[in-house]
């Protein structure tokens, strides 16, 4: 489903902690709906939106639906750059141990297992958002 | 140029629809294209007919479908964001078994693929929220 | 590439324009928009990161947000443009995309 053969480089950046706000929820729902549009798409986990990729979340005692599943299975939508800011980590006294880890699987390459989380610092984060065409923040 | 506007919070409780507008504003009058506003989060609730705003303050859900018939705007709710917040129109709310609808002229309801299409078809995005 | 930044939030309540700075690249822009429009004035406990910012980033403030908060004009740091939104489109125009630090 690609718009005329455009194709943009769209990276969608998370600020925000989970359950709190639905705007973690909302901003996969449209992770998941943008995967069809064939674009070179990544995503940024930044400030609090890094608590939405936390293991073992448990929204049992809150009533709400835990979503947090559904990250894991992005690498099957071919969403392959997820990057944390490593400053955000650090700051939250948080380390990628404390997060799921997300993989995808690389059809030219026998169909490898692959990282497709990476913690980088600030300043890569910078000149990787300086590189898009379109940012949507949530 | 061409412009996607994305809107992310509701009428009153946030300036971003207030700021969305003028921007949208702006833009038309310096003969840009607005090739969609999408709405999204709570800025669903934009496009409730319902609104009863005081007399005395502006009507934010009236501005946009004025906006819209002048400029022929493509006003667009989510339809996943419209249904969790109680915003359905006349289809929607038949498939649900409601009694009633109640999106304001000049919107429509649609999927989140509009959202992305406007990202990819617009020369820029903007993005208004909380 | 240069991306145009807008920020919407006071730093004295959220951490959007801290963010901002900390991920703009040097000669992006940066719009202070709705309640960010706080944190352009002078003498402020942020003008000295504001100030600093102005050396590597363009940075302007909308003004009607200036006005609404009757926040003086007069009173804005030295380097950072105050700007309408026929100004703020055009910005829009001239830089490749824009993120917004919500």
């Amino acid at each position: 489903m690609s718009e005329e053969g455009i194709v943009k480089k769209l990276m969608y950046v998370n600020r925000k902690a989970p359950y709190g706000t639905i705007y973690a929820l909302e901003s996969l729902e449209v992770v998941l709906i943008g995967a069809a549009f064939d674009q070179q798409v990544s995503l940024a986990f930044v400030d609090d939106g890094v608590y939405q990729l936390t293991r073992s979340q448990n929204t049992d005692g809150i009533g709400m639906k835990n979503f947090s599943p559904t990250y894991a299975a992005l690498g099957d939508y071919d969403v392959r750059h997820i990057y944390v800011e490593r400053e955000s980590l650090e700051a939250r006294g948080l380390t990628v141990e404390d997060l799921m880890p997300l993989t995808y699987e690389d059809e030219d390459d026998d169909w490898a297992e692959k990282e497709s989380l990476r913690v980088v610092d600030s300043s890569e984060l910078a000149t990787l958002m300086g590189e898009q065409d379109v940012v949507l923040s949530f | 140029m061409k412009f996607g506007i994305l809107v992310n919070e509701g009428p009153y409780q946030h300036q971003a629809s207030d700021s969305a507008y003028q921007f949208a504003q702006a833009a038309l009058n310096a003969g840009h294209e607005v090739f969609r506003v999408f709405f999204y989060h709570d800025g669903v609730n934009n496009g409730t007919r319902l609104t009863v705003p005081p007399q005395d303050d502006r009507n934010v859900v009236d501005r946009w479908s004025e906006l819209a018939e002048k400029h022929e705007l493509d006003l667009v709710l989510c339809v996943a964001a419209a249904q969790r917040r109680g915003l359905l129109d006349a289809d929607e709310a038949q498939r649900h078994g409601k009694d009633a609808d109640n999106i304001a002229p000049g919107f429509r309801i649609s999927g989140l693929g509009q959202l992305i299409e406007a990202a990819i078809q617009s020369d820029r995005l903007v993005t208004f929220g909380d | 590439m240069s991306l145009l930044h807008t920020v919407n939030k006071s730093p004295f309540e959220r951490n959007s324009l801290e963010s901002c700075l900390r991920l703009a690249e040097d000669g992006h822009a940066v719009l202070l928009i709705e309640d960010a429009a706080v944190a352009a004035l002078d003498g402020t406990a942020h003008t000295e990161t504001i100030k600093n910012a102005t050396g590597r980033l363009s940075m302007y403030v909308l003004g009607p947000d200036l006005d609404a908060r009757g926040l003086s004009r007069d009173r804005v740091i030295d380097g950072i443009e105050i700007v309408d939104y026929d100004r703020f489109v055009t910005l829009t125009c001239e830089h490749d995309s824009v993120q917004s630090w919500l």
